[in-house]
């Protein structure tokens, strides 16, 4: 992924910096409590959403399950339809293609479609490092980019800034891009937006090379899907000669009637829109009509993996909506920032382990990023039980041997938990010294009593009242 | 009826009255009422922080205590999610790893007759009267588990709505989690701390003198940081309100 995202701090500390800024919990409430809401009404909407979330679940396990087929499929379509298929088993080499493919067409720029795939291999630093400079164009993710900034959300990477940090941004960081702010520039959201429209239309109109990322392939017709709410996107994928598409390899769906599904669920989820503004379908080139060269890298990077893992594959089956974003009570405290990948969240504390490992400091700390209150599973429009593949990942955490005190607790736990003689005698003994336990706790149990008491020990256990009152 | 009493070891070691309440209400509501001696912790603490084969002695244990029990009731909604939905994995990774199907019958055995406090009273009993009188305010947090998992519903407020004397206040964002989370409470403390702050100022805007929990863990989190704060609002386990009468009213202990 993305190597600013490279020596993060792990989750716990990152979170409780994040904590502590009150404006930052102020702007992340606010956002996800309006998006949360909106996204209820437009779901209560519909009556059969359950068949639906059923549905969508289904076709992507039947779709990953035969995932070689689907794929090859796929390719046979797209390039019968003029386009070209190229495979990425790793962000290296999916980086290393685009830029081939940018050279070759002898440019220096690119425009850039919002997309995740393409964040999550770094590749606006990989172009960079080969003389290509890429704009980005989703008013959000310019935000980001201008701001030189990192992505906290998926749906809305710059959630974490309010208008007049945008404003701020645009002032001081347009000219060195482009089209400078206009003078006097409000915060208005129309005179930001209206900025950001006039610094990027000169972009739209000179760029020669675009690359996006999809939501769907269609397997059958060779077709991709692009759902926004701008038009920015439309424009990459319609004015410029060549069209670059970096796609994770499980955006596949087998048949144009998958769509039906998938075009309720996804904008429902993610902007709680009945429907998205635009949504843009291609496939290969025409003709007169859009790129007249179009190439489709498809993306591994550690999916394949991913998929081999009978509990974690279905994180596979994930839209990129940020529903479970935006109803989990841990995003909400602890910012996109915290998770040191291009993917927050609940989400991305199931997908980044899986998809880089375990070995980095934040990596392993991912799956512990979450009280397991089931919200996000609940949202899920494709019903991931995320809470079942975090406990599931903690296990692999365990097992790598990261927590060697902890192990040590379980062990001796385990001893007195399967000798209920024993674990009565340590309640006992709990309750005779009760008088003598400390309101705060030294080392690690600082981490429960610098902000709770510990509990009274009660004088005698249950079990104890028991054998004085009912045998 | 005869049933067992799963009192769980949050409650056995650290909140005896719950446990001591539910065994009270029960038996005045004409249950017979058991305690057999085998039980312990069904586990959930080690398997929600990765060391699932900790767990398959609890499993074992659990399951041969309960043995012969048509309910095996519980005052705590995530203890029995951790039987019915781990259990059942806890046995099928076991097979899967090609170590017989000896957890599966075991797990299979006891999770359909492992049932959370309100739902004995409220879908085997088909009691939401259970003569209780309390004469408070009370506000409800529904635990995650007990809420999401288990689709508690509306049965813990039909359950307080019909005790005499309480005045139920509506607790606003009441679905949303109170922060302990089990090992998550230390392992991400801040932002634990951060959950238990916001639940607690929604808890204490309803000017309730009670927050009352169907789970003591949760309380035990929600407790610890009001005593710390040294606010009058006083945490209490559904079963404690419940078996309070006008003969025997609930006494702060």
């Amino acid at each position: 992924m993305s190597d600013t995202f490279l020596g993060m701090p792990a989750f716990p500390q990152a979170a409780a910096r994040a904590v502590r800024d009150r404006q930052l919990r102020a702007n992340l409430r606010h956002a996800t409590h309006t998006i949360r809401d909106k996204r209820a009404r437009a779901v209560a909407e519909l009556p059969d959403w359950a068949e639906l979330r059923s549905a969508g679940k289904a076709i992507k396990d039947h779709t990953l399950r035969h995932l070689d087929r689907y794929l090859v499929q796929l390719e046979e379509a797209v390039t019968a339809a003029g386009g070209t298929v190229h495979w990425a088993a790793d962000a290296e080499e999916a980086n290393r293609i685009v830029a081939g493919l940018v050279h070759a067409t002898g440019t220096t720029e690119v425009v850039k479609v919002k997309s995740m795939a393409t964040q999550e291999i770094g590749l606006n630093e990989a172009l960079a490092a080969e003389g290509v400079t890429a704009y980005e164009t989703d008013l959000a993710e310019l935000i980001v980019q201008l701001g030189e900034d990192r992505p906290s959300h998926i749906l809305v990477p710059a959630i974490h800034r309010n208008r007049a940090e945008i404003r701020e941004i645009f002032a001081d960081r347009m000219a060195s891009w482009g089209r400078p702010a206009p003078e006097g520039l409000t915060d208005s959201p129309a005179e930001l937006a209206e900025a950001a429209r006039l610094h990027l239309r000169e972009k739209f109109l000179r760029a020669e090379v675009a690359v996006s990322g999809a939501n769907f392939m269609v397997a059958e017709t060779g077709t991709l899907v692009v759902v926004e709410s701008e038009g920015n996107g439309r424009m990459c994928l319609t004015l410029p000669r060549t069209l670059i598409s970096v796609v994770g390899i499980e955006k596949v769906v087998p048949t144009w009637r998958d769509l039906e599904v998938f075009l309720q669920l996804l904008p429902r989820s993610s902007t709680a829109e009945r429907m998205n503004p635009y949504t843009s379908l291609w496939a290969g080139t025409t003709r007169g009509d859009g790129p007249s060269e179009f190439h489709l890298v498809l993306l591994d990077n550690g999916r394949t993996a991913a998929l081999a893992d009978q509990v974690g594959r279905q994180a596979l089956r994930c839209i990129r909506c940020s529903a479970c974003l935006n109803v989990c009570p841990v995003y909400e405290r602890a910012g996109g920032h915290a998770y040191g990948s291009v993917y927050p969240g609940p989400i991305g504390a199931v997908l980044t382990p899986q998809l880089r490992g375990t070995a980095s400091p934040v990596d392993a700390s991912l799956p512990y990023a979450s009280s397991l209150c089931g919200a996000c599973y609940e949202v899920c429009p494709v019903a991931i039980d995320i809470p079942e593949v975090l406990v599931h990942l903690r296990e692999r955490v365990a097992e790598q041997g990261g927590h060697p005190v902890e192990r040590a607790a379980v062990a001796a736990a385990g001893y007195v938990l399967d000798h209920p003689a024993a674990l009565a005698a340590a309640e006992r003994l709990a309750g005779r010294t009760r008088a003598l336990h400390p309101r705060r706790l030294p080392g690690p149990g600082r981490a429960w009593t610098d902000s709770r008491d510990l509990p009274e020990v009660p004088a005698e256990p249950f079990r104890d009242w028991w054998r004085r009152n009912r045998t | 009826m005869r049933v067992a009493l799963f009192a769980t070891c949050v409650n056995d070691a650290l909140f005896p009255a719950t446990a001591v309440a539910t065994v009270r209400l029960l038996e005045r509501l004409g249950v017979t009422v058991d305690f057999p001696a085998g039980q312990t912790c069904c586990g959930q603490p080690q398997y929600n922080t990765g060391y699932r084969r900790a767990c398959e002695p609890l499993v074992r244990r659990t399951a041969r205590a309960f043995a012969g029990y048509d309910h095996v009731v519980t005052p705590s909604g995530s203890c029995v999610a951790m039987v019915r939905d781990n259990y059942p994995r806890i046995g099928a990774r076991a097979a899967t790893e090609g170590r017989g199907g000896e957890l599966t019958d075991a797990a299979t055995a006891l999770a359909p007759r492992v049932i959370e406090l309100t739902e004995f009273l409220v879908d085997v009993l088909g009691v939401e009267d259970v003569g209780a009188h309390f004469p408070y305010t009370v506000t409800y947090h529904p635990s995650c588990h007990g809420l999401r998992m288990l689709g508690l519903g509306e049965r813990p407020l039909r359950l307080l709505r019909a005790v005499k004397g309480l005045e139920l206040v509506e607790l606003p964002g009441a679905e949303e989690c109170c922060g302990f989370g089990g090992t998550f409470a230390v392992k991400n403390a801040a932002v634990s701390a951060a959950m238990a702050e916001d639940k607690l100022a929604n808890a204490l805007g309803t000017g309730a003198q009670v927050l009352c929990g169907a789970d003591n863990s949760c309380l035990l989190h929600l407790g610890g940081t009001l005593r710390r704060r040294g606010d009058a609002l006083r945490p209490l386990h559904l079963a404690e309100i419940l078996a309070s009468t006008e003969e025997h009213p609930w006494r702060p202990s």
